[in-house]
């Protein structure tokens, strides 16, 4: 057994924090998209449109039901092959895809179950005055789901930050990537993975910070 | 006008509502009385389309549907004519009092955000309930989230207001406050339909009240009559029941 290299962990901690902006660039951009996908995917089978309903089904099992990066090694490496226009494509982008994705998938089921969970009565009011199906489920549904599947959805956004390491295995240099590379030129595994690992914790405790105050802020309405 | 001819209605089982034809005029006041799941919520809500009826002509002022086939603009042309006060209250959780207010004035009347603003706090005022524009249903009482159902619907100068046993969930001491109210919006000719069990307050305010019972109109007539000398043996039945 040796001892930690101290110095060596403090001096990657600068180094390490250069790629923060990136590795949070990817999961803001991923749970922004992601949002959007599933809010809509959601809405689509609480409304069980028909044909479409079936396509979201199939999308929702798929990425649901493979690893997330067989998915991203699928776009990354796979697409491309088949089709051409896709050779553009960079690892931060197909990760953001990825991750949008596959993150939506999960997610459309979260929001599916909080817009059920919104009471009878608020539809019944909705509908009673005249509303659109759209009106509806924008300005009285979905607020109301949004702070039942918040804390649901806080966790995606912690797993998907964590989901942006896979990216450096599509040759993004981002918070992993960057440890890894350090490791390689001083063969100090265990102290530059320790870094990095600390790191993500520290980014996903001070998020939960956060999540306390968007509890607290989307329950604001329910308080007596 | 109000004109409903054979307005059918059935969940799977028997009828609920079977073949019922109701007209009311402008500004009348009609009282829907019976035994509880005889079909008076049910009436209410094929109305504005809460629940789907099967057959039957419904006209609410210029508009007439044939519940057949009535289509998406259909429904929302008769819930456009219509205001609905819940059991439940049923106000917008995620909403202040005015907000719940101006709504349907900003969504679906197109108004613009300051006259609905202006408009649902008069409304407030009216429903003494001014000082609490800003609270949510959930900082309300009973009492106070019905005054503001009651306002929501005031609000939209529907043709016809639809109350569903505006009291029934209420307790005991927030009851006058509410039924209060629904004098006041009678005072004013608006018509409405009101399904209550507050007998009391028929024979006040009524202009007509009718009895259901087993998905039919029984007996329909002044709340002199109804009261005074019913016909029905069902309905002598449930007047000694209600009335002890």
């Amino acid at each position: 057994m040796r001892a930690l290299d101290l110095d060596y962990m403090l001096g990657l901690v600068p180094v390490i924090l250069g790629y923060v902006p990136l590795t949070l660039f990817m999961a803001v951009a991923g749970m922004g998209f992601a949002l959007i996908l599933a809010s809509l995917l959601a809405v689509e089978r609480v409304a069980k449109i028909p044909v479409l309903d079936w396509f979201v089904v199939l999308f929702i099992s798929f990425f649901r039901g493979t690893p997330l990066l067989v998915q991203l090694f699928l776009f990354y490496f796979g697409l491309p092959q088949v089709l051409s226009f896709l050779t553009q494509i960079d690892g931060v982008t197909a990760a953001i895809m990825g991750l949008t994705l596959h993150f939506s998938a999960y997610m459309a089921e979260s929001i599916r179950a909080a817009i059920m969970g919104v009471d009878r009565s608020q539809w019944e009011a909705a509908q009673s005055i005249g509303m659109t199906q759209g009106q509806m489920m924008w300005r009285i549904i979905l607020p109301q789901a949004a702070r039942i599947a918040a804390p649901t959805l806080v966790n995606y956004f912690i797993d998907m930050i964590k989901g942006t390491s896979l990216a450096f295995t599509l040759g993004v240099t981002e918070m992993m990537g960057a440890a890894q590379k350090e490791a390689a030129g001083s063969f100090l595994y265990f102290e530059a993975f320790l870094v990095v690992a600390v790191m993500y914790w520290v980014i996903v405790e001070v998020l939960s910070q956060g999540q306390k105050r968007l509890e607290t802020h989307l329950n604001k309405a329910f308080v007596r | 006008m109000i004109d409903i001819s054979g307005l059918t209605k059935h969940f799977g089982g028997g009828p609920v509502l079977n073949n019922i034809d109701l007209q009311i005029a402008d500004g009348e006041r009609v009282v829907v009385i019976g035994p509880s799941g005889t079909g008076k919520s049910t009436l209410l809500r094929c109305l504005n389309f809460l629940d789907v009826p099967q057959a039957g002509r419904i006209t609410i002022g210029d508009v007439t549907v044939d519940a057949a086939k009535a289509g998406k603009a259909d429904v929302l042309a008769l819930r456009r004519r219509t205001a609905m006060v819940f059991q439940n209250y049923a106000l917008f959780a995620n909403k202040t009092a005015k907000q719940n207010i101006m709504e349907a004035l900003v969504t679906v009347q197109k108004r613009s955000k300051a006259e609905a603003g202006e408009r649902a706090l008069a409304v407030l005022a009216e429903t003494g309930l001014a000082d609490k524009a800003d609270s949510y249903p959930a900082a309300l009482s009973g009492g106070q989230q019905q005054r503001v159902g009651i306002g929501r619907a005031m609000a939209l100068e529907a043709e016809l207001m639809l109350f569903d046993e505006p009291t029934s969930a209420l307790d005991p001491e927030w009851v006058g406050e509410v039924l209060d109210l629904m004098r006041a919006v009678a005072e004013r000719k608006q018509t409405m339909l009101i399904v209550t069990h507050e007998m009391q307050f028929a024979r006040e305010i009524a202009d007509r009240v009718i009895f259901m019972d087993g998905g039919k109109i029984v007996e329909n007539g002044a709340p002199s009559e109804i009261f005074g000398s019913p016909k029905d043996a069902r309905l002598q039945k449930f007047l000694k029941r209600v009335e002890g």
